[in-house]
């Protein structure tokens, strides 16, 4: 939601990433404000999940060139661990699975990380779990999540779920969610769905990485921008998500070229 | 015959023969003890020219003597004492029964059994169970070939006999507890499990160490499981870090039978695990798993073999290494399927985590397949850790060597969470917690 006295979470100016010697984002601008939810859209390929991975510092993505500011510093000076604990928080396309840790362990550790970072308290095991089974209920997750490995045999939709409630253990100022719809079906999109909109709030701002609308009929943006080649081409309201929906995404980039022959 | 050490043997294996134990009053015991005797003789300590030894240079053993403890036939001498209270960091809450070998000599007072079957020291279950023990002792661990196998079997005397009878099952481990204590002690654990039909047991053979220093750990185990028979069967080599381990096991699996193994070496300069497991019948399942977890200069060796010689077996393997430092692990894991053993059901993996750039891991899967209706699938993976399970780890506000040691421990832990014993797992996953951030500056290094 879009809030008069917001304040700005994330400002990116003219970022420039490559991967493997090849740049993938060239010349990404976007503007983060507090209580706002922005989606971003695009076709395969157009740079949406290397810019959420920039965003968090996945060390195979080299920054060539702009800036990236968070809440005031330069976000790209800090290490992975430091941006989550400053309060970026990436929900992978593909949650990473831990056979040999449970799930418990892992969230525990993530949280009390997490938790020192920002100088509050730890949670022992017994006081941990008590707080963790109060947030599983937000995603109707069955408590047996707890003891089984980390990610290992769940379902897709399990998978979703496990990073939403990471989200909601780690409160992040700025969640980027990527692709968190893929491998969803219609129930389990609509509990993930739930999840995010209960964490969202006027102190934080979410962003929706994601290749198809459906989502966002369950979380609703205030802003939808549209990705090609590397940066956003065209930002609209949610309607333009519709748009994009009935007429998929060529018009956009015929758009821009016909844009740009008209200001050469 | 009364006396069993008839052949004169040279060389380094000769030397080895010194301190035989006494005859036994069964001549086909002595004969057996006589045979292998012979073998010694005949046989000379493998070289990394011998196709089975290749990576496995066991030369440093050659430069040091070892010397058997003197057992109960030397009661002036004796064993060494240990106080009760030093038994117990090792102890097993969960235990129906528990043999303890210090220095491969049994200590009965540090021993006991509620498993309500024959749990107790081979010397004198053989002269109580002879034709059981007859029927088993020396015929699966065959050592015409096999040195090892052969000294052991020369010096067999105390050890572990296990009787399973017919349809008794036991979920409480039955513990078998080997202690070293003295450093150029020669020891031969030996270990004899007869599981009868329908029976079920858990047995944790437990290598550990007082002190540091070097000795000679030559351990063999024979398991035979009649039809619908079940073993589970946990080894720990945790064995001082100057210490020479070599173990051959071997596993015959009647109609039916289950057996559910899993082993982790974490200790010893050099180890040598040989795990042989023959389905004899048809309808068999096994399941090995190992784990190997050293650094410094430490080498350890596994070599299994899973014979497929019947029908519509089944068999599962993972076998996982981590090595730090300038550590060497060697797996060499054979499946055979033989002629006529249709249906086979087989598959094999090995992963290996290599810490520091001069850890160095050799792994072979052997595949031999000779029948033509068979599912078999193994694979092998050789790697550092991976860069997106890190970068998982560590975008949930974890460093870099905390999130490096937690992988590293996953990638142990899944083997140990195989382990039917909860209090032995959880020991031993503190242990592996514990030397994987000892290993961190290693892994560090690798990023």
């Amino acid at each position: 939601m879009i809030y008069q006295d917001s304040k700005t979470l994330l400002t990116v100016r003219d970022l420039h990433a490559t991967v493997n010697g090849i740049e993938i984002l060239k010349g990404m601008d976007l503007t983060v404000r507090s209580g706002e939810v922005h989606a971003i859209m695009g076709p395969n390929g157009s740079g949406k999940s290397t810019f959420s991975k920039v965003l968090a510092g996945h060390p195979a993505y080299e920054v060539s060139g702009g800036t990236v500011q968070f809440e005031g510093t330069n976000l790209l000076e800090l290490k992975p661990e430091a941006r989550a604990r400053a309060g970026i928080f990436l929900g992978f396309q593909y949650p990473i699975e831990i056979p040999g840790v449970a799930n418990s362990q892992f969230l525990r550790l993530a949280y009390n990380t997490v938790q020192a970072g920002r100088g509050k308290d730890e949670l022992d095991p017994l006081e941990f779990d008590d707080f963790v089974r109060e947030k599983m209920k937000l995603l109707e997750m069955n408590p047996d999540f707890l003891d089984r490995s980390v990610n290992e045999g769940f379902s897709g939709g399990e998978k979703k779920r496990n990073e939403i409630l990471q989200m909601a253990l780690l409160e992040p100022k700025l969640a980027i969610l990527d692709e968190t719809d893929s491998g969803l079906d219609i129930d389990a999109l609509r509990i993930v769905a739930g999840g995010v909109n209960q964490l969202a709030n006027k102190d934080n701002a979410i962003v929706l990485v994601t290749h198809y609308q459906r989502l966002l009929n369950y979380i609703v943006p205030d802003y939808v921008h549209v990705m090609d080649a590397g940066r956003i081409v065209k930002t609209g309201g949610k309607e333009l998500a519709l748009e994009l929906e009935a007429r998929g995404y060529d018009w956009v980039g015929a758009e821009v070229k016909a844009n740009a022959r008209v200001s050469a | 015959m009364n006396t069993v050490s008839a052949t004169a043997s040279t060389g380094y294996l000769g030397s080895l023969l010194q301190g035989q134990p006494p005859a036994s009053s069964l001549s086909w015991l002595n004969q057996l003890r006589g045979n292998a005797v012979d073998r010694v003789g005949a046989l000379t300590v493998p070289t990394t020219r011998d196709e089975d030894w290749r990576f496995t240079d066991i030369s440093p053993l050659t430069k040091l003597s070892f010397q058997p403890a003197l057992g109960a036939a030397q009661p002036a001498q004796g064993a060494a004492q240990l106080a009760p209270a030093a038994i117990e960091q090792w102890a097993i809450a969960e235990a129906a029964a528990r043999l303890v070998f210090i220095d491969g000599i049994y200590a009965p007072e540090h021993s006991f059994n509620h498993a309500g079957f024959t749990v107790e020291n081979l010397a004198a279950g053989v002269n109580l169970h002879g034709a059981a023990v007859q029927a088993h002792l020396g015929r699966h661990a065959r050592f015409e070939h096999n040195a090892f196998a052969a000294l052991n079997t020369a010096f067999l005397h105390d050890g572990a006999l296990i009787l399973a009878p017919r349809d008794m099952a036991l979920a409480a481990p039955v513990h078998l507890l080997y202690i070293a204590t003295r450093k150029h002690a020669a020891s031969y654990p030996r270990c004899l499990v007869v599981a009868e039909s329908g029976s079920a047991v858990t047995v944790v053979e437990d290598f550990v160490a007082l002190e540091n220093g070097a000795y000679f750990t030559n351990a063999v185990t024979e398991m035979a499981l009649a039809g619908n028979a079940q073993v589970h069967h946990v080894r720990v080599q945790r064995d001082s870090a100057e210490a020479f381990h070599f173990a051959n096991c071997a596993v015959s699996l009647a109609q039916a039978s289950r057996y559910h193994s899993v082993s982790v070496a974490l200790g010893a300069r050099i180890s040598r695990h040989n795990l042989g497991v023959l389905i004899a019948a048809e309808g068999a399942e096994c399941s090995i798993d190992g784990l190997a977890l050293i650094g410094g200069a430490q080498l350890a060796d596994t070599h299994t073999l899973i014979d497929h010689a019947m029908p519509q077996g089944v068999s599962r393997q993972l076998h996982k290494c981590i090595v730090d430092g300038a550590a060497r692990a060697v797996f060499n894991g054979n499946i055979m399927v033989r002629p006529g053993a249709q249906r086979t059901d087989s598959s094999q993996s090995s992963r290996n985590l290599l810490l520091s750039g001069k850890a160095r891991v050799d792994t072979k899967p052997q595949l031999e397949i000779f029948a033509d209706d068979v599912k078999c699938a193994h694979g092998a993976t050789v790697g550092q850790l991976d860069v997106d399970e890190v970068f998982y780890l560590k975008s949930r506000g974890l460093s870099d060597t905390a999130a490096r040691n937690l992988l590293t421990y996953a990638f142990g832990a899944e083997v140990i969470e195989r382990i039917p014993v909860a209090s032995l797992r959880s020991r031993l996953e503190q242990a592996v917690l514990a030397q994987t951030q000892a290993a961190a500056p290693g892994a560090a290094r690798g990023s």
